[in-house]
């Protein structure tokens, strides 16, 4: 047993009200500068859509991720051979326009213009070339399109669906979608950082965190082929990658991410996994529809003594230990097995997971009108509007059954908390049965999904920076301090 | 004078300057060391530019290197006509699809927009430069035939000469004057090599190929915690 600890997000996707804010409190705070305009390293994307970069899902025009090889995996679009022989021109890698071209407005022009008989506007120019240009993509172009032919429709995920299907998600009175907030998922089986030639992305250790160090990174821009989330983005003022550092210097100091703390829905999660870094090897190449289980099995029960015992000879600190017992991550994920990872047929073993959507609640139309009977009042899974299928291609790489016990468990606290607040609905005690949960565990998923306050979704772990500034040679390094950071400015001659 | 001046003493600037600055920047934030790719925002020239370029250009390079270490084998390689004329014939093929790309990102540098708001003053020189080298390297090989044989037995002499601290201009003086420039400019490529984006070819990442798929760094001394 290798027990490593990783700090571990889960989104609860039944909550989210796509309204952005985490995306904007990143910009603020991570992108909003010359070269960076373009990225996001939080999105929210509409589902069915097509997500960003456009259609990023499909892994036959970008070659993200790793792919089974036997009893061994590779990596699509990358690694040793395949990235040294595309090193002076790598063909699978996505270009600005599957993004869109940042622009601002000549807002000047708006106080310069000459007295005309028409009101003086502010044209759109590109923060690339500085030059006028015609908008034809942006942030969320998508945003709540739902049921568009352009983007709905084009969807990778609905070749998993048959005519049928297919259809059924386009007719108007059917219209779903659902809410998809995406960032680095910090992953356990990186494929960025196998496909970075000079090194210079890493995990650490201590936390899981994967970043990039921008004195190595050479601008090869392997790893933004490499990932197969389309969280790596190239700068292409600095020449250099870079991609979300789930707020590191935040977390480090024991504050929270800051997409995670500005979430209007606090539909986020944050807390340690313990888990088996030995059992990668077996895990990593499994089939598809093995691959959730099979990760789950990787996550150790921190309050097993084996565990802690293994832990601490690792040197994974008591207070890590400890934060990994209060995990809500854990929780969701492990326990209650309700945590899935976004499409984990790419092999990365993503540690973000999502609890997927139960709405929108009310099912398919019974002649014309909405099924609102009490005995039916939730409606039933195999009624809902977002076909399971559809959540199974997101989440469980086609396992449908996988899903629908997630949403059992979910509509099951819901039948039971009806039953105990407003008394008009029966059969609780099925519902529970059913999902094989009791009135504790379900009376605990409801507080941690509904009443949760700041410190029961967040479980920070101490970082003990101390032992890696003592470890090299620093020790005196403190708050307060000059500090460090770039030396070097990214202009060139 | 003016050859000593230029093939004898800007050599050594060239290299001292080259191996001095190289190494200064490397350990002092390498941060600019990278050759800027531009590929996000124009990818489709680049390919039929950078493609030829490269390729074409890291074989003539290679070629000019084994003429210096292996002179007496290239000139008993050529003895035989006809494996001269087949390495001859490579090398232009080579020599040719290196102009073809350079000229091609040239052109790309100056008519997209994007690339351009990416060029600095440095980039230009350098293409200038070494559209300069590989011009003049093709003619040279169509106006003066069989290079490869006289380069062995005329000029790499006169290189080695300036290995070993024994500078002889002996060889140099009866060159023809393009022959004289291809040189010297090789020598100005050396020297602006560390101050442009010529350096990514210095951390060319060979180190890939045995590394493990993963990098993981450690806050702590894993060995030693279990030890304990
Ligand atoms: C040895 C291995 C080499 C590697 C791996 C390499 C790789 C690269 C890469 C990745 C780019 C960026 C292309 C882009 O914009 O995406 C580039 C550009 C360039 N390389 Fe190399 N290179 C090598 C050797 C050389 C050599 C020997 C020369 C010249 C003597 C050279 C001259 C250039 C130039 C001039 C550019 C800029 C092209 C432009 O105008 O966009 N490279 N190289
Ligand atoms: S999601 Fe993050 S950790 Fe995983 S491959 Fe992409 S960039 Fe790397
Ligand atoms: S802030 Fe929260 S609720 Fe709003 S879009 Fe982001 S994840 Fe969803």
């Amino acid at each position: 047993m290798d027990v490593r600890s990783q700090i571990s997000i889960l989104f609860h996707l039944d909550k989210c009200i796509g309204c952005h804010t985490c995306s904007i409190a990143c910009k603020n705070l991570w992108t909003d500068r010359k070269g960076a305009e373009y990225m996001w390293w939080n999105n929210v994307e509409t589902k069915p859509g097509t997500g960003f970069p456009h259609r990023w899902e499909n892994q036959e025009d970008y070659k993200g991720g790793w792919v089974k090889e036997g009893n061994s995996i590779d990596l699509k679009g990358a690694g040793k051979f395949r990235g040294l022989k595309n090193i002076f021109h790598n063909p699978n890698l996505p270009i600005i326009d599957d993004y869109y071209e940042p622009w601002t407005y000549k807002y000047e022009d708006l106080f310069t213009a000459p007295e005309g008989n028409d009101q003086p506007v502010a044209q759109p120019i590109s923060q690339i070339t500085g030059k006028p240009i015609e908008i034809k993509s942006g942030p969320n172009w998508d945003d709540d399109l739902g049921g568009s032919p352009l983007y709905a429709r084009k969807d990778p995920n609905l070749e998993k669906l048959n005519a049928q299907e297919q259809e059924d998600l386009f007719k108007v009175e059917k219209l779903v979608m659902m809410y998809l907030p995406r960032i680095c998922n910090h992953c356990l089986n990186p494929s960025c950082v196998a496909s970075c030639p000079s090194g210079a992305i890493y995990k650490r250790g201590e936390d899981g965190i994967v970043l990039i160090n921008q004195e190595k990174c050479r601008g090869w821009r392997m790893c933004v082929t490499g990932c197969p989330y389309k969280k790596v983005f190239y700068n292409w003022s600095t020449g250099k990658s870079e991609k979300c550092l789930l707020c590191y210097p935040r977390i480090e100091a024991g504050e929270i991410p800051a997409c995670m703390h500005s979430c209007v829905g606090r539909i986020r999660y944050l807390g340690v996994l313990l888990y088996d870094a030995d059992k990668m090897k077996d895990v990593v190449h499994l089939d598809e529809d093995q691959l959730v289980e099979a990760q789950r099995d990787m996550i150790l029960d921190p309050r097993d003594p084996k565990v802690i015992y293994e832990a601490r000879k690792n040197g994974i600190h008591d207070s890590v230990i400890e934060s990994a017992q209060k995990s809500p991550v854990y929780r969701f994920v492990k326990e209650w097995k309700m945590g899935l990872p976004l499409h984990p047929e790419y092999r990365t073993l993503p540690m973000l997971f999502y609890v997927p959507p139960l709405l929108p609640i009310l099912g398919k139309m019974n002649l014309d009108v909405y099924d609102t009977s009490c005995a039916d009042y939730f409606s039933t899974i195999e009624k809902a509007r977002l076909p399971v299928k559809y959540l199974a291609s997101l989440f469980t790489a086609g396992n449908e059954g996988m899903v629908r016990e997630v949403l059992k468990k979910m509509m099951a606290v819901r039948i039971y908390r009806r039953s105990e607040t407003v008394g008009d609905i029966q059969g609780a005690d099925m519902a529970l049965k059913e999902a094989g949960l009791t009135r504790a565990v379900a009376e605990d998923i409801y507080t941690l999904t509904a009443l949760a306050t700041l410190e029961d979704r967040f479980v920070i772990p101490p970082s003990h920076r101390e032992e890696a500034l003592a470890m090299e040679g620093m020790e005196l390094v403190k708050p307060g301090d000059l500090g460090f950071g770039f030396r070097d400015r990214p202009e060139r001659m | 004078m003016f050859d000593l001046a230029l093939f004898v003493i800007f050599p050594y600037v060239a290299l001292v300057l080259e191996i001095a600055v190289s190494f200064y920047r490397y350990f002092n934030g390498s941060y600019k060391f990278s050759s800027l790719s531009s590929e996000f925002l124009e990818g489709r020239e680049l390919f039929w530019g950078s493609q030829p370029w490269h390729y074409g250009i890291l074989f003539v390079l290679v070629g000019h290197v084994v003429g210096f270490l292996f002179p007496k084998e290239v000139l008993l390689f050529n003895e035989v006509p006809v494996r001269r004329l087949i390495l001859e014939v490579t090398a232009l093929t080579f020599g040719l699809m290196a102009l073809v790309g350079l000229l091609v990102l040239i052109r790309r540098r100056f008519t997209n927009d994007r690339v351009w708001a990416v060029t600095a003053k440095m980039d230009l020189f350098v293409l200038f430069l070494l559209l300069i080298q590989t011009f003049s390297g093709i003619y040279i090989a169509v106006q003066y035939r069989w290079g490869s044989s006289w380069y062995a037995s005329a000029l790499v002499p006169y290189l080695r000469s300036l290995f070993v601290l024994k500078p002889n201009l002996e060889y140099i003086a009866p060159m023809p004057w393009v022959v004289k420039l291809h040189i010297a400019n090789a020598y100005c490529l050396i020297a602006v090599l560390p101050f442009t984006r010529l350096v990514h070819f210095l951390v060319l990442p060979v180190s890939y190929v045995w590394r493990s798929w993963q990098v993981v760094i450690w806050n702590w001394d894993r060995k030693k915690i279990r030890k304990v």
